[in-house]
């Protein structure tokens, strides 16, 4: 017998009270929970992702869909941009350095992107097995690429057109996996990486033959020379060489060629305030939902004295000071706000996880990632258990004994 | 054991103060507290266990003077040396019947002591319901089991309001002969407040309670 077996004692009574007020709390706390662990880990990710890319480069079209194109790789591309013109840009003098990107082609869904080594080093991307793509159809793999195709090395597979499941298949060429990456934690994991030259040798029609003049050797794609005009990749990632870029550069691309220039920093600020009011309104109804909780709690509370009065008397008459009166009831409150909000975070935690089971385990983010927030969340709680025991403990405190024993 | 003296007490808004007489009580001198309903026996009995205080006078229990504790010591005072019996059972009835009972150490402040709960119901013929709920309880169990609750802490004096005044001829006769029993076993002095007569027999002491009401000026 102690304090703790006298308060579970009475949440057990009323089973269904018990359940409806920690569900109402958990309900609450665990979607404010979702919002800064989704938030949170959404930031870090585009931060990761954005990271060393100053300018994309593409077709004109929404600048929006262009970095999600072709940074995150959720989007359709705009369009192609022609490579002649491409590596003009690749070598104007505000730029430092330059990224081509060609996209078309995915296997199980998983985009293959045909690009330069800089792409890998700019995730920092390294090897878990095999080597970097170098020949023509040569493909390294990211690592949940490698993971859920079960693609070995040395093991081939033929691309779909389009960058889902539904393209018709180009049967006529076999990409060859010779390496696998360690995962980077950045969309690097979802990829596959192959030359340019792969992409395009795999949508050739065959017609398409030089007709052309000198040969250039090119800075974008090392090795190969532009022989016809008709070339064309998707877009172009930029670092610039100096700060004046940032204003020079984005204008000139605007204006001066067919291209569109998308700054990630910008377009993703712009996207976090779109999210934001969003997340904003559903704070407002967890906060909501946590009020509501408080208060069902602590009118539970406040009720079930008027029908503990005797035994809070009989307590007393038996030795119990008035403190221990208070404490129990207070003990009564903050173990509801507590299991509450333990419960809260734990169905955030599942929601997210079944969330990401759901979607197949392509987003990234990591669903049992605990934040120092999270720890507020609980004293929050606990403070909140206080609170709305704080009326009904006080009135426990003065219960008069004799008044209530002697039964007028 | 208990000597009552010079008591006043005044309710708060009251325009009368109730006065007591004095008297003593011995050692194992089970006594009977008489007196009409509304005449100050429960005020009395709770002067003596210390659940109000009195204003004015000396209540001595086994040397101590309770009227002179303060609230603290009060609460103490009273899960050791006082065991308390109502007219309704006022058990806690979310708990079973032992954990009623190991509740009563508890809020005393005492070790727990389930083999002297287990011991005591069986004194009762209650043994098989330690784990039952109080609800399942009839009311003269129910009763049975409120005795229990008193002597659990072997307190110096236990302090009875109108026990039997529910229960019919039957049920009245055992619980008073239990109560007897058991303060005896735990060498307790019984003190009963009724205006039940069928006590009257089992009882060789017995107070008059005669308060006077003393008009404010």
């Amino acid at each position: 017998m102690s304090i703790f077996s006298l308060v579970w004692s009475y949440l057990k009574a009323k089973p269904l009270n018990t359940a409806l007020n920690i569900f109402l709390l958990s309900l609450g706390i665990s979607v404010i929970t979702l919002l800064l662990v989704v938030s949170r880990q959404l930031e870090q990710r585009v931060a990761d992702n954005t990271k060393g890319i100053d300018l994309v480069v593409g077709a004109k079209g929404s600048p929006l869909q262009l970095i999600l194109c072709n940074i995150f790789h959720i989007d359709f591309p705009t369009g192609n941009i022609n490579l002649k013109e491409a590596e003009k840009l690749a070598n104007h003098r505000l730029v430092k350095s330059a990224i081509p990107l060609a996209l078309g082609d995915s296997y199980m869904n998983f985009r293959i992107i045909g690009t330069s080594q800089a792409y890998a080093e700019l995730y920092q991307a390294e090897l878990l097995a095999g080597d970097w793509w170098k020949e023509e159809l040569d493909v390294t793999l990211g690592a949940n690429v490698a993971a859920l195709t079960k693609l070995q090395l040395g093991g081939t597979f033929e691309s779909a057109h389009g960058l889902t499941n539904e393209g018709h298949a180009h049967e006529e060429s076999h990409y060859k996996v010779v390496g696998i990456m360690k995962p980077t934690g950045s969309v690097v994991d979802n990829l596959i990486l192959t030359q340019v030259k792969s992409v395009w040798h795999v949508h050739e029609e065959g017609e398409e033959k030089s007709n052309m003049s000198q040969p250039l050797d090119l800075k974008l794609i090392p090795g190969y020379s532009l022989q016809d005009s008709t070339k064309e990749i998707t877009a172009l990632l930029l670092k610039y060489k100096n700060p004046i870029a940032a204003i020079q550069l984005p204008r000139y691309i605007n204006t001066q060629t067919n291209m569109q220039a998308a700054s990630p920093a910008f377009e993703t600020a712009r996207l976090f305030t779109i999210l934001g009011s969003a997340k904003t309104v559903l704070m407002g109804l967890a906060y909501l939902l946590v009020f509501i909780s408080a208060l069902s709690i602590f009118i539970a509370l406040y009720n079930s004295l008027k029908e503990r009065k005797y035994d809070l008397a009989i307590m007393r008459s038996m030795g119990a000071s008035r403190f221990k009166l208070w404490s129990s009831v207070v003990l009564e409150g903050v173990s509801l706000t507590f299991a509450g909000t333990i419960g809260g975070l734990f169905l955030a935690h599942i929601m997210l996880f079944a969330f990401i089971q759901s979607i197949g385990d392509k987003s990234g983010l990591a669903p049992f990632h605990l934040y120092v927030e999270e720890a507020y969340l609980l004293i929050g709680g606990l403070l909140l258990g206080l609170l709305c025991s704080m009326l009904p403990a006080w009135q426990a405190y003065r219960t008069d004994i004799h008044k209530v024993l002697a039964g007028n | 054991m208990v000597s009552v003296k010079d008591i006043q007490y005044t309710y708060p808004k009251a325009t009368t103060t109730m006065r007591f007489p004095d008297f003593d009580i011995k050692a194992g001198e089970h006594s009977l507290l008489l007196g009409e309903s509304g005449g100050g026996k429960t005020t009395l009995l709770h002067l003596i266990g210390g659940l109000l205080q009195s204003q004015q006078g000396k209540i001595e229990l086994d040397g101590v003077n309770v009227a002179a504790l303060s609230a603290v010591q009060l609460d103490q005072f009273r899960g050791k040396k006082i065991g308390l019996i109502f007219q309704k059972n006022h058990l806690i009835n979310t708990l079973t019947v032992k954990q009623n009972l190991l509740a009563a150490t508890y809020f005393a402040g005492n070790p727990a002591a389930p083999e002297r709960a287990v011991e005591i119901l069986e004194e009762l013929g209650l043994a098989d319901k330690l784990n039952s709920k109080v609800t399942e309880l009839s009311v003269g169990q129910a009763q049975r089991v409120a005795i229990a609750r008193a002597v659990m802490n072997k307190p110096a004096l236990i302090l009875a309001d109108e026990p039997t005044s529910a229960l019919d001829d039957k049920n009245c006769d055992k619980v008073i002969s239990l109560l007897l029993k058991l303060a005896n076993h735990s060498w307790a002095t019984l003190l009963v407040a009724t205006h039940d007569q069928r006590l009257k027999e089992r009882f060789n002491r017995q107070i008059e309670l005669k308060s006077t009401q003393i008009p404010h000026p």
